[in-house]
């Protein structure tokens, strides 16, 4: 069986000049992610777009990686978040910061919007899927230029698509349904941060792979920021979380009807009080009582 | 021990605990020594702390083979990239070498690797390199099977701005940890110390190192004990 199996220093993943030989084509697809980056959410915003992320990089199930930048500036229009395997999302900065160059070194006063790098990166997803050899990525392209505000989402397959909130991986399935319900045009930027904060901590509640260490970005006309890394507060302190097992078979936990004290009373305006009343374990004074 | 079912022929891969940790003034870089080839050790005393440079070193784990070439194609661009710059190589050039190769070879290689040393841009730096080919600066990172009994450890442990002997006990700690439940991790714990005056190999041979829980004090022969306290050994 021969096989290009020579070390280099470009991609051995893109020989595929010869494509008569099967085997070589086996050594040249990306068959699963490592270093793995969760959720993207984004919303646009009344003057720009707002995108968070959490700092995680996972490596199967441990959260191995909890500093990871996975947001990032490209040019002076755009910001790019992506999720999956961190190493392909790197490539991808890197392909993006020979583009944005190129452009630059034109000299004409022209530079790249957020529609052009969006398109750009389709073709690579697009292109790479089609060689069976996908950069590991779900890409969240939004940006702002002469007004026009741009969010933009391709996935690793390259599907492509524009809208005015996205998210990727779970924060589709938990974070969309809030945006569809309380996004609005012409958000301002408290509300937009306090919108995507709620949707971050639903993501952190219910996402394993999610970190709390988040960032959130702006994009403008003036300009990117991307903000420190800061934790969010999370609520624990429900009355059903304490004592989630409440009358259930063989639990701890009891659950008493208060009886009226006098059954005999006719006079009622309403039907008796069924209050759950939960009791705690056996106090000392008793237990010392009964075990005596 | 079925010997009808254990492959002999095994890749030789190294089970490994690998360490890396920057401290005040530069970095300290730690490894275990066991190689196994499935379930048998080929080599109980291996070096997996490889010198690249003058001033940068990378802890090697996974498969030997392939940390070992990769190593190797990394030291030979780095000689030439530092004739051809006339002085020496950065940390962050030697560590983005080995991703390169990493990387662009991601479908054959099954190596997880960790850089470090010093220069006099950036002072003590260190760099994991694991699989796939991501790189991510770090003031400290574990790696290989053994690292998994270690996150935890660090999380606690790990503190910013020690001292060089603050950095290397933590380091031979760590690893004499992960020796001591990791069954692909063993033999010594080799470190390599680098910073602005040099570098400094360590050696903490397998019977110096500390001993943990249920682990016993070594001794020659049970008749030494028997010998030197009452006869109450032998009863049952």
């Amino acid at each position: 069986m021969t096989r290009k199996t020579s070390l280099t220093m470009e991609s051995n993943q893109s020989n595929q000049h010869n494509s008569l030989l099967a085997s070589e084509a086996d050594s040249q697809r990306t068959l699963y992610p490592y270093v793995t980056g969760t959720s993207v959410v984004a919303i646009k915003y009344k003057d720009g777009i707002l995108m968070a992320s959490d700092m995680g990089g996972s490596y199967g199930s441990t959260l191995r990686y909890k500093s990871v930048e996975r947001i990032k500036p490209v040019g002076k229009h755009s910001l790019l978040g992506a999720s999956g395997e961190i190493s392909d999302f790197q490539e991808i900065l890197r392909y993006l910061d020979e583009l944005i160059l190129y452009d630059n070194m034109w000299d004409d006063g022209n530079s790249l919007g957020p529609k052009e790098v969006h398109s750009y990166l389709t073709r690579v997803m697009y292109n790479r899927r089609n060689k069976f050899n996908p950069l590991w990525n779900s890409l969240i392209l939004g940006g702002v230029k002469n007004g026009h505000k741009y969010l933009g989402m391709v996935s690793m397959i390259g599907v492509n698509f524009e809208d005015d909130h996205v998210a990727t991986g779970f924060g589709n399935h938990l974070a969309r349904p809030i945006l569809r319900d309380e996004w609005h045009e012409n958000l301002s930027f408290e509300d937009g941060v306090k919108l995507l904060e709620k949707c971050m901590r639903v993501l952190l509640y219910r996402d394993r792979s999610a970190i709390n260490k988040l960032q959130i970005a702006k994009i403008t006309e003036e300009g990117v920021t991307v903000s420190q890394p800061y934790s969010l507060k999370t609520f624990w302190g429900f009355s059903a979380f304490q004592n989630p097992t409440v009358g259930a078979e063989g639990s701890w936990w009891v659950v008493v009807r208060w009886v009226r004290p006098n059954p005999d009373q006719k006079k009622l305006r309403r039907p008796p009080l069924l209050l759950p009343l939960i009791l705690p374990p056996r106090s000392p004074q008793l237990a010392a009582n009964l075990d005596a | 021990m079925d010997l009808g079912k254990v492959n002999l022929d095994a890749p030789h891969s190294m089970g490994t605990t690998i360490i890396g940790v920057t401290y005040n003034g530069g970095v300290v870089l730690g490894a275990d020594s066991r190689t196994s080839t499935g379930v048998y050790v080929a080599n109980r005393a291996s070096d997996k702390i490889t010198q690249l440079t003058d001033n940068v070193f990378v802890c090697r784990s996974g498969s030997a083979a392939d940390s070992q070439i990769v190593s190797d194609y990394v030291r030979y661009f780095l000689h030439q990239h530092t004739i051809q710059l006339g002085q020496p190589a950065t940390v962050k050039v030697a560590a983005n070498l080995v991703r390169l190769l990493a990387y662009n070879n991601k479908n054959m290689l099954q190596t997880g690797m960790i850089v470090g040393g010093w220069d006099k841009y950036e002072g003590g730096k260190i760099y994991g390199v694991p699989l796939g080919g991501t790189i991510i600066e770090q003031p400290f990172s574990i790696g290989g099977s053994g690292s998994s009994y270690l996150y935890g450890f660090f999380d606690q442990a790990w503190k910013e701005g020690m001292t060089k002997d603050e950095a290397e006990q933590l380091v031979v700690k760590a690893v004499s940890l992960a020796i001591a439940r990791d069954g692909a991790s063993g033999g010594v714990v080799r470190t390599v110390i680098i910073n602005s005056e040099g570098v400094t190999r360590n050696f903490y041979p397998g019977d110096k190192l500390p001993l943990w829980h249920e682990e016993l004090e070594p001794h020659n022969s049970l008749l030494d004990i028997l010998n030197s306290t009452s006869p109450e050994p032998m009863n049952i």
